[in-house]
């Protein structure tokens, strides 16, 4: 599917993590869009998808949440968040919350035919290609579980980061394994989540690649503040930064004084 | 058997500082996987028989009264007894009369997942009777008195040197007084102690994974061999087995068999499969003269037309588990009760209560792979869910946990507080972290903290860096 | 009221139903009466001579040995150098089939032939298989009273003759043969499926051959498939 249209409006769907750990992602992700040719508007009164709250039980506040969100995103042609995670929730969650409930679950539905990880937006509905973008590194690419399994973005990724000159992608053993982020899980089973993220890293840094990237902000948290309690120094970026040529700012958690 | 669920989080954090046994999880999630993709991606037709597979478990699960009944006809037809039984009690019970009526001193059991459930060894053990595990795993953990760590290896849990010191210890008595170390003779050593056993029980016991409606057999699924001497030989063979195990067709049978051995150790087929029906014919020169089926409801019934409906589409591969990081991290024991991995953590509260078990469902990350693998299907993580919200509408969740979601869904309701807050707090921490970009400490958030960096905000939030543009463009 | 009743009843009450009606309950009876075959795997479905050769490789990948001969009075003297080079003793616990005992045994003086089930001491146990399925490398064996099913289990060591014309595609191929086969008498008492020697992976994921079966399976097939 691509959608060729010359002026297309397209809401981003910030994510809250990007909104208040690395807004750079959302800038990001509007600089691309708008590279293929999108009008971007970034609706007001969005918060977050209600993920929080669906992965604790909270079913009531999620539904609040969720009416929410289809509301503010209604009447956009499409609406693209720079996630796997969120868009998951919003394509495959949202309608099974209103399965009760056919008028909402009509809206639902509608909201997710209309909704897209920004990535394979890109990729696959606006046929972008990642031209005069260097970065002259060695990337490692994260699968997220959202990305891997629940929205199948694996391989658009790949493609893109394949036409940013200069970078070499080396691929990490164990690719489907969690990193043990998930939400609360990582708060409330930290020492489970330690064991997870530590394997994953263990991977990682055997590629010897001195730059990450994924598409979901929660894995890269994760592992980005784990890489750096444990010491090492792996540069650490949302995707999309890359893609945009932001490849070089400080990393995730990387700071300034280095 | 015992039930320790309440206690996953210090059993896990003791699991993890178990070399032992981290090195164990390791062999499980290297050899398993890897065989398991293997399989599939030799076989195009996988994924249409996981469909089939799902669908006629399905089907099933709609008709299963017409099922049951067609499967009782069936086995008295071919001269076999089928007992009814809606709790362990009575199935226990079952089992102990008809060992009584053979005046049975000891029986052989083969590998099965339902007779741990309903703990049938204490129970044979303190009415006077032996129970000898025939399956060299579950002969291990016989011997250590522990409950099995995993549907399919119930001993992945224990090195090579702990068998030796188990076969040191409790083969001393048939004459092996050396400490042997070499796997390949620790199983003869098992094999040869254990042959003699076969041929003088009184009662074999198996399991069955599938039950026939169409012929009235059962039918179990081994590599050792244990099984078949298990049932073969002795005057009277026992199958216990719970009612979801049943299958229209031996063409039904088969599809399910395909998907099987490929999802749970990436055999294509295990090295026996064997169906039985009835007792040994008239003229028959072997095979046992009396056969019993214990029919066990225990729980399941309730299940059907419920939220929980597709765990019983379950096969017992152990490919959730195989797949699981949690379980990768913490082992089976940390569950707390017979079945482990995603599979126990989705249908362990059912069957101990969700206060017991509330951790289970909790302790996951939501990755989804076990869903990925499960050769029927079963969404695994939508029933995990499920016991969340549970847990959330009966305040099973402790209080802190709930008021942090709920402090959190106010915020998130409204827009505008919202906006304020969070700008509030991601300036705040960007100020404490400074030019480190991290954070190491914070407080409340000990959870993030005590494992890795918090990475620090970028100043402004995108909404309100975005506004402000906004308003700036709007100006020129 | 029966446990038999209760937990039927628990079942319709969960689906909110009664027991089925009429016209149910003959759509599933047919259902089993028609054992239709579901999705059959493409792999096996080819001509005899190459399923020979797929099941011969897929034998061989479980470890199993494949002689072939093309005429049945050529086993006695395969069996013979078959054991000889296996060091095995030259007593044979056979399986009382006639297509087994009416082979041209005289002409290997050497050979001990005791028919009859299983026992703790053989070394070396014979039978016939009643079919095979080359999709995996799996034997049919049909118990009866001149094919005991212990023969299959408690030697050390099992010998299984093959006619080639008995080999199919399919697991659902071979249920057809059977169901033929045994349409007066019903099920066997036990139908095994084998494939390959007995093993274990229960200490440290080792691979370990003989763990309560035969150590060994050597399968003679018999035949050219033409």
């Amino acid at each position: 599917m691509s959608d060729t249209d010359e002026k297309l409006e397209v809401a981003l769907f910030v994510t809250c993590l990007v909104d208040i750990n690395r807004p750079s992602v959302g800038f990001a992700a509007v600089k691309l869009l708008e590279q293929t040719g999108c009008t971007v508007s970034v609706p007001d009164a969005q918060t977050c998808c209600g993920q929080p709250a669906y992965n604790s039980g909270d079913r009531r506040t999620t539904i609040q949440i969720a009416k929410d969100v289809i509301r503010n995103f209604k009447g956009y042609r499409y609406v693209v968040a720079p996630s796997g995670s969120c868009a998951g929730m919003i394509t495959k969650h949202y309608p099974e919350l209103f399965a009760d409930d056919p008028d909402m679950l009509l809206e639902a539905q509608d909201l997710a035919s209309r909704t897209f990880e920004l990535i394979s937006f890109l990729k696959d509905v606006r046929g972008f290609e990642a031209k005069d973008v260097t970065l002259n590194k060695k990337l490692t690419y994260h699968d997220s579980c959202a990305n891997l399994r629940e929205m199948k973005v694996v391989d658009q990724p790949r493609a893109l980061l394949g036409g940013v000159e200069g970078l070499e992608l080396i691929e990490a053993e164990d690719r489907e394994a969690c990193c043990g982020f998930g939400g609360t899980f990582c708060i409330k089973y930290s020492e489970i989540s330690e064991e997870m993220v530590d394997r994953k890293i263990d991977n990682l840094l055997a590629t010897g690649a001195d730059t990450l990237a994924a598409g979901d902000l929660g894995c890269l948290m994760n592992i980005a503040g784990r890489l750096y309690r444990k010491g090492h120094t792996m540069k650490v970026l949302h995707i999309a930064e890359v893609l945009a040529g932001m490849g070089n700012a400080p990393g995730i958690g990387e700071g300034t004084d280095q | 058997m015992k039930v320790t669920s309440r206690n996953f989080k210090e059993k896990s954090h003791d699991a993890m500082q178990d070399p032992d046994l981290r090195a164990a999880l390791g062999r499980v999630k290297e050899g398993f996987t890897t065989a398991r993709s293997v399989a599939a991606s030799e076989l195009p037709e996988f994924e249409d028989l996981r469909d089939k597979a799902r669908d006629i478990k399905d089907d099933v699960l709609e008709n299963l009264d017409y099922y049951l009944e067609y499967f009782d006809e069936k086995v008295t037809a071919s001269g076999g007894h089928v007992h009814w039984c809606s709790s362990a009690k009575e199935a226990k019970e079952a089992v102990l009369k008809i060992c009584q009526d053979v005046d049975a001193k000891t029986v052989t059991k083969g590998k099965s997942m339902i007779t741990e459930e309903i703990a049938l060894n204490q129970f044979l053990a303190a009415n006077g009777i032996e129970p000898i595990e025939t399956d060299l795993g579950e002969y291990i953990i016989q011997l250590a008195d522990e409950p099995p760590s995993h549907i399919i290896g119930p001993a992945v849990h224990k090195t090579k040197e702990q068998v030796t010191e188990l076969f040191y210890e409790h083969h001393q008595q048939y004459g092996y007084t050396e400490r042997e170390e070499d796997p390949e003779k620790l199983v003869g050593e098992a094999r040869a102690v254990l042959r003699h056993k076969y041929v003088t029980a009184d009662v074999g016991i198996t399991g069955a994974n599938f039950l026939v409606a169409e012929t009235g057999s059962t039918v179990i699924v081994t590599n050792e061999g244990n099984g078949d001497l298990t049932q073969s030989l002795p005057k009277t063979h026992i199958v216990v087995a719970s009612l979801e195990k049943v299958i229209p067709t031996l063409e039904d049978v088969s599809t399910v068999m395909r998907v099987l051995a490929r999802s749970a150790t990436g055999q294509e087929m295990s090295v026996y499969t064997t169906f039985s029906t009835g007792p040994k014919r008239s003229d028959d020169i072997d095979g046992p003269e009396n056969f019993h089926v214990i029919l066990l409801d225990g729980g399941r019934s309730e299940m059907i037309g419920t939220e929980l409906e597709e765990l019983l589409r379950c096969i017992r591969c152990g490919a959730c588990m195989n797949h699981c990081p949690v379980y990768h991290a913490v082992g089976g024991h940390s569950y707390g009760w017979v079945y482990p991995g995603p599979i126990g953590a989705a249908i362990n509260p059912q069957m101990v209560g969700l206060e017991e078990a509330r951790h289970l469902p909790n302790a996951s990350s939501f990755c989804g792979r076990c869903e990925e693998v499960c050769p029927v299907r079963i969404p695994i993580p939508k029933i995990l869910r499920h016991w969340r919200e549970q847990a959330f509408e009966k305040q099973i969740a402790p209080k802190p946990e709930r008021w942090g979601i709920e402090l959190w869904g106010f915020f998130a309701k409204r827009p505008v507080l919202y906006r304020f807050a969070t700008r509030c707090a991601s300036r705040i921490l960007t100020l404490v972290a400074g030019k480190k970009g991290r954070l190491k400490s914070l407080p409340f958030g000990k959870g993030w903290t005590s494992v890795r960096d918090l990475p620090a905000p970028q100043g402004d939030t995108f909404m309100g860096q975005w506004q402000k543009k906004q308003k700036q463009e709007g100006q020129i | 009221m029966s446990a038999r009743e209760k937990i039927l009843g628990r079942i319709r009450a969960q689906k909110k139903r009664g027991a089925l009606d009429g016209e149910t309950q003959d759509i599933l009876a047919a259902r089993i009466a028609k054992h239709e075959r579901n999705v059959i795997p493409k792999r096996g479905q080819i001509p005899l001579t190459e399923q020979m050769d797929l099941l011969q490789s897929k034998m061989e990948k479980l470890l199993s040995t494949v002689e072939r001969v093309t005429d049945a009075s050529e086993i006695p003297s395969a069996v013979q150098a078959y054991l000889a080079s296996q060091n095995l003793p030259s007593r044979i616990k056979m399986s009382p089939s006639e297509s087994l005992t009416e082979l041209p045994w005289g002409d290997i003086p050497t050979l001990e032939i005791v028919t009859g089930a299983g026992a703790e001491e053989d070394m070396v146990g014979m039978s016939p298989a009643f079919a095979a399925v080359a999709e995996t490398g799996t034997l049919m064996m049909a118990s009866g009273p001149k094919t005991p099913s212990t023969v299959n289990f408690l030697p050390e060591n099992h010998i299984v003759v093959l006619q080639a014309s008995d080999i199919t595609g399919s697991y659902e191929q071979a249920w057809d043969r059977l169901r033929s086969a045994t349409e007066k008498t019903g099920m066997p008492r036990t139908v095994n499926f084998i494939s390959g020697p007995s093993r274990t992976a229960d200490i440290e994921q080792r691979l370990i051959m003989g763990a309560h079966g035969p150590k060994s399976l050597h399968v003679i097939l018999v035949g050219d498939g033409t």
